[in-house]
């Protein structure tokens, strides 16, 4: 528009970025990772991650060695991590029908309370809290086509979310609970195997509006609330990028190719600059959040990639089914 | 009359007699001021049959009378030029042509450089300023009181065109600028327009005139080959003049018409060129070529076949305007038939040069273009006829300009005959076929179409483009500032070509491994995977590919495109020629035996060839050269074609890193002195040497016998082609190697046995395999084992580079025979003491 472009048109593009250093030891393909907020882990940042053995590895990104292994699973693959904001928590989601809670303040690694889970599913869980004790976990629910939404720490079952019986969405793959910041209705996003993405009201019960943005089952979404803008990766060739209006009613918003099929995990910096993906081809893409302009694709991995995700310093972490975990710093916060 | 009569010739007379005795500048000033009115400028005189008189009789004499007297002395009698003035009003104002021939006349009786001789000129360039050259032709349209002076017209007529020559060779150096033709003639042309002016304003009146006069002046300039001067400025004007007017147009046609025979090429062809649209042709020629037969042959025949010089615009012009009358459209029609007969003549094809069959393919689309298919449907039949035989011996051809014409020709007369279901040739556009199909959509529809089209595309573009590009800015913001929108556009970003389609399946390690994977393996991307490996692999280890060697290029000769792989071709070539170069002696031998037997396609036998050409260019190379084993990026992997072996013997460009850092170097560095920069040459022996007999000789022994599917010397010629392009490179790579020189003699042999192939693409084989024998064969051996050999080529190369109907055959048979010249400056030093 100024022209500010062209002198950087003229000059070959830099090559591919190598990742900043690689932590290995886990053994196992990665499967989750979860950064610990900067808040709660002053001047030593952690970085979690679940295996497919069933471990949760604690990784200090300062030693960039595990300094501790947490085995809460019985040897089934770890899924999802999540540290609660407001203490030194850790939730890790297990195929073996268990959430755990985990205390792991001031290094201890017992599991103060667990959940246990009714669906065998792939599908990730969510939560919703904000500085209270009390929070609010959606999970995969009794019926394959059911979300559960509890809460917690009283375990206490809010509802079930379930389809009407003529939508056929299949099972819910991925969630996001969320709550605009105007309202305080918590609202939850989730990505069903036929493609479609729905936006449920929790309270009412229903579903607000649903769109299909892939052809595969949604894999992975992710949703900016500043923007009302979300984009979701299927095991189809297509990031689908949408948007909320309003009337809290779903709009496509754009699609982007891609070369090879398979997203098992897209991430938006917490910057809101830079999107991630986990891409079963091996490769994290790096894309341009607002233009969704595809900045790099990052080659290192040499198996799938299961999960990427950013710190708040903008750090990206990918873990892969090659038991490596790479991380990365590109365009860096400003 | 009688009386005024000898009154007029008493007082002319009177008045020669005093000008020749008579010093008295008053008395000649009053002698001529009486004869004045007798000019036809001077207004009130009492004698109309007097002035018609002085004009007809005595005029010229009376000027010849003037041009004795001019001396400097005579025009000083009178101070003030007054005298002078008077002289020249009596050239200036009277009877223009023959105020023209005395003074030419004059000019041309004077000799050397004098005063008179330049006193003349100038009158002579302030006669061609004052505009009297229009008056002359302007008299000599009008009817002609008197009957007949023809050879005065006659005379006029080549004085008038002639004036430069005449003017340059008489004046030499002191010659006015005026008289120059490049200036001469475009006034000339102005003239012209102003004749003919005067005598539309003539026909106007309702008086009889002609163009006769004109139409000859025309004719003659044109002939000399003035047309561009004199049409320069005659054809926009009366582009401009018959615009609107009946009158003019008629005008124009019969200056066209009436132009001698043997003028009619010259001055067409000059009109063609200067006329930018048919339709202005049309308007300034009429119906020329359906009344007059000469015409019709120079624009039916002359243009279009025996001459191929005139651009796309011009022949667009012709054809158009050959469309544009209803009584001409027949001619476009058999136009039509006879280019696409000739389109269609094999030997045509074979013996025009490219550039004419271009023209020809040109001519028939704008042809096409004019048009309409209910005027196609009567002569469908033969067009389809003529387009099958062209199509059929174009396709033929083993150069790829000419197949390519003759796909594109074909498709748009069948997009033309069979609307409902063209032909569709796969070739790539190029700037060529871009060119050529624009000619073929109608003119008059396809403006309409492009202003109309043009809009409607336009918006769709943009839209898409703000939907891919600019989702930045939605229209409806739904919430949030983008205040940060200027730092986010900072983000570059990284090269990602390397963001390619994924393989999956495991690729082998062995060679082995790969050869089962090609011949029996199911699994698709196993067998892809293999075949990608295979080059590297083969460098790897060169141990185990010996061992197999021959079964492996087999195995890769055999070898199938069973899926769509990028790059399947150059993947298979590639590693042919890795096991080729690993092993040369034994798979040299089985490939070129494979060449000649039974049961190949004709593709299995090229590929041999350029395996062989790309193996001995491996080898050839010193071995610090050699490329890297495998190619990291195969975007740049480049199928190989004849003409690389010769012009690119090895380059294989430093990394880039490398210069980069050495650049960094040198500039870091100071030095305190700076010798020439040197760099050592490893020697390695030529591989090539040792094995250069097992890939030459075997392809040259079985070339003369057809086996049943394959017969070089008939139909295969394409083959032919590339076997004599490969034996060429061949031979080049031999160079300096031992087995050169019976090389040199077997393929001299070879190319003399086919010296007059009517096919181009070998002919040019033959031509660079002679070059390379050249370059090869030491000179001292040349001379003394092939002495015959080489005057025979000779005389053959001086031949071709006369008379070979392709540009590149000629240019080629110059190089080698700057070759053989070069051996005669080498042999000169040593014979000369």
């Amino acid at each position: 528009m100024k022209g500010r472009h062209l002198p950087l048109m003229a000059a070959p593009l830099p090559p591919p970025p190598d990742p900043q250093f690689v932590l290995r030891g886990t053994q196992s393909p990665v499967n989750a990772l979860h950064f610990c907020q900067a808040s709660q882990a002053p001047g030593s940042p952690l970085l979690f991650s679940g295996s497919q053995s069933g471990l949760v590895h604690i990784w200090s990104l300062q030693t960039r060695r595990a300094v501790a292994t947490l085995n809460g699973h019985g040897g089934q693959s770890v899924t999802w991590l999540q540290t609660l904001p407001q203490g030194h928590q850790l939730l890790s989601q297990g195929r073996d029908l268990q959430l755990c809670l985990w205390d792991i303040a001031e290094g201890r690694n017992t599991i103060m309370d667990s959940v246990q889970l009714e669906n065998v599913g792939f599908c990730r869980g969510s939560i919703l809290a904000g500085g209270q004790p009390r929070w609010m976990l959606a999970v995969p629910g009794k019926g394959s086509d059911e979300v559960q939404i509890l809460e917690m720490p009283s375990k206490t079952s809010v509802c079930t979310l379930k389809p009407e019986a003529d939508a056929k969405p299949g099972m819910p793959m991925c969630l996001g609970l969320w709550q605009a910041n105007s309202s305080p209705r918590p609202l939850l996003l989730a990505g069903y195997e036929d493609g479609s993405v729905a936006l449920w009201d929790i309270l009412e019960r229903k579903v607000c509006s649903r769109i299909a943005c892939h052809e595969e089952p949604v894999m992975g979404l992710d949703f900016d609330s500043q923007k009302a803008k979300g984009v979701s990766g299927s095991a189809g060739k297509a990031l689908a990028v949408w948007s909320l209006d309003g009337l809290q009613s779903l709009q496509m918003y754009s699609t982007h190719e891609l070369t090879n099929p398979g997203i098992a995990e897209v991430a938006i910096r917490p910057d809101r600059k830079i999107l991630a993906t986990a891409g079963w081809d091996h490769r994290i893409r790096i894309f341009h959040w607002r233009t969704m302009k595809p900045l790099a694709v990052l080659t290192f991995h040499s198996s799938s990639v299961h999960c990427v995700a950013f710190a708040a310093d903008g750090l990206l972490a990918a873990g892969s089914k090659d038991q490596r975990i790479s991380l990365w710093s590109l365009y860096p916060c400003l | 009359m009688y009386p005024s009569q000898s009154a007029v010739r008493l007082t002319v007379q009177e008045a020669v007699h005093i000008l020749k005795s008579s010093e008295d500048a008053g008395h000649l000033l009053s002698t001529l001021g009486a004869l004045k009115p007798y000019l036809g400028g001077a207004e009130g005189t009492a004698f109309p049959g007097g002035k018609e008189e002085f004009a007809t009789v005595h005029f010229s004499a009376f000027l010849r009378c003037l041009v004795s007297k001019l001396s400097p002395s005579w025009l000083e009698l009178s101070p003030g030029g007054e005298l002078e003035q008077l002289w020249e009003s009596f050239f200036l104002e009277g009877p223009a042509d023959q105020a023209f021939l005395v003074l030419m006349e004059a000019i041309e009786g004077t000799a050397g450089p004098s005063f008179r001789l330049m006193k003349m000129a100038q009158l002579l360039a302030t006669f061609l300023s004052k505009g009297r050259m229009a008056a002359l032709m302007e008299e000599h349209c009008q009817p002609q009181k008197k009957p007949g002076f023809p050879l005065l017209q006659e005379t006029l007529l080549s004085k008038v065109v002639g004036l430069p020559d005449h003017l340059g060779n008489h004046l030499q150096q002191d010659n006015l600028t005026q008289f120059f033709p490049q200036n001469y003639f475009p006034l000339l042309g102005q003239e012209a327009v102003r004749a003919l002016q005067a005598v539309v304003d003539f026909l106007r009146g309702g008086l009889d005139c002609s163009v006769f006069f004109v139409s000859q002046v025309l004719g003659r300039v044109c002939i000399q080959g003035r047309q561009k001067e004199i049409l320069g400025v005659l054809v926009p004007q009366l582009t401009m003049l018959t615009q609107d007017s009946c009158l003019w147009q008629r005008v124009c046609w019969h200056l066209v018409e009436q132009v001698p025979d043997r003028a009619v090429e010259a001055v067409l062809t000059g009109l063609v060129e200067a006329t930018p649209r048919p339709e202005v042709l049309s308007r300034l020629l009429g119906n020329l070529v359906v009344k007059n037969k000469k015409a019709q042959f120079v624009m039916t025949r002359k243009l279009l076949f025996l001459q191929y010089r005139y651009t796309t615009p011009m022949l667009q012009s012709l054809l158009g305007y050959l469309a544009m009358d209803s009584q001409r459209q027949p001619l476009l029609i058999q136009v039509l038939k006879e280019l696409l007969e000739t389109w269609g003549n094999s030997s045509a094809v074979r013996h025009t040069p490219l550039v004419q069959q271009r023209y020809i393919s040109t001519a028939i689309l704008i042809c096409l273009a004019y048009l309409k298919e209910s005027e196609l449907q009567d002569i469908r039949d033969e067009l389809l006829a003529s387009m099958m035989a062209g199509v059929k011996c174009r396709l033929d051809s083993s150069l790829p300009p000419v197949r390519r014409l003759g796909m594109i020709v074909a498709e748009v007369i069948s997009s033309k005959i069979h609307p409902e279901g063209p032909l569709k040739f796969q070739y790539e556009d190029d700037e060529l076929s871009c060119e050529m199909l624009t000619l073929a959509t109608p003119r008059l529809a396809g403006d309409c179409s492009s202003e109309a089209g043009g809009p409607s595309l336009a918006p769709v573009a943009t839209e898409r483009s703000e939907q891919t590009m600019d989702s930045s800015a939605p229209p409806a913001q739904p919430q949030g500032s983008d205040s940060e929108l200027d730092s986010d556009d900072e983000f570059t970003p990284y090269d990602m070509s390397g963001d390619k389609e994924l393989k999956s399946s495991k690729a082998p390690l062995y060679i082995r491994d790969c050869i089962e994977a090609l011949t029996t393996s199911v699994d698709v991307e196993h067998w892809e995977a293999a075949l990608q490996v295979l080059e590297g692999l083969i460098y790897r280890s060169p141990e185990a590919t010996r061992e197999v060697s021959v079964e492996l290029a087999k195995v890769l000769l055999h070898l199938e495109e069973k899926t769509c792989v990028a790059g399947f071709q150059q993947l298979r070539q590639r590693a042919l020629v890795a096991v080729t170069v690993k092993d040369p002696a034994q798979v040299a031998k089985y490939l070129t035996s494979q060449f000649y037997s039974l049961n190949y396609s004709l593709r299995q036998r090229m590929d041999i060839l350029d395996v062989l050409t790309l193996a001995a260019q491996e080898l050839s190379r010193p071995r610090h050269l050699q490329r890297p084993p495998q190619n990291s990026s195969p975007g740049s992997v480049t199928q190989y074609s004849p003409a690389l072996a010769i012009s690119q013997p090895g380059d294989a460009a430093a990394p880039d890193w490398r210069v980069v850092v050495e650049e960094r170097i040198r500039s870091k560095t100071r030095r305190f002195s700076k010798g020439c920069p040197w760099q050592e040459l490893s020697s390695s022996p030529n591989e090539f040497n040792s094995v250069a007999g097992y890939f030459f000789f075997p392809l040259l022994q079985h070339f003369d016998r057809p086996v049943v599917t394959f017969d070089l010397l008939g139909d295969d010629q394409l083959v032919l082609g590339r076997l004599t392009h490969t034996l060429g490179s061949l031979m080049y790579l031999a160079v300096n190697t031992t087995v050169a020189v019976p090389m040199g003699k077997a393929l001299l042999e070879f190319v003399w046995a086919l010296r007059f192939h009517v096919d181009t693409y070998v002919r040019r084989g033959l031509l660079s395999a002679v070059s390379s024998v050249f370059l090869s064969v030491p000179t001292e051996c040349l001379l003394e084992d092939l002495p015959d050999e080489l005057l025979e080529a000779r005389s053959w190369l001086a031949d071709v580079a006369e008379k070979d109907v392709d540009e590149d055959c000629r240019e080629l048979a110059v190089r080698a025979l700057l070759l053989l010249e070069r051996f005669k400056d080498k042999l000169l030093p040593i014979s000369s003491p």
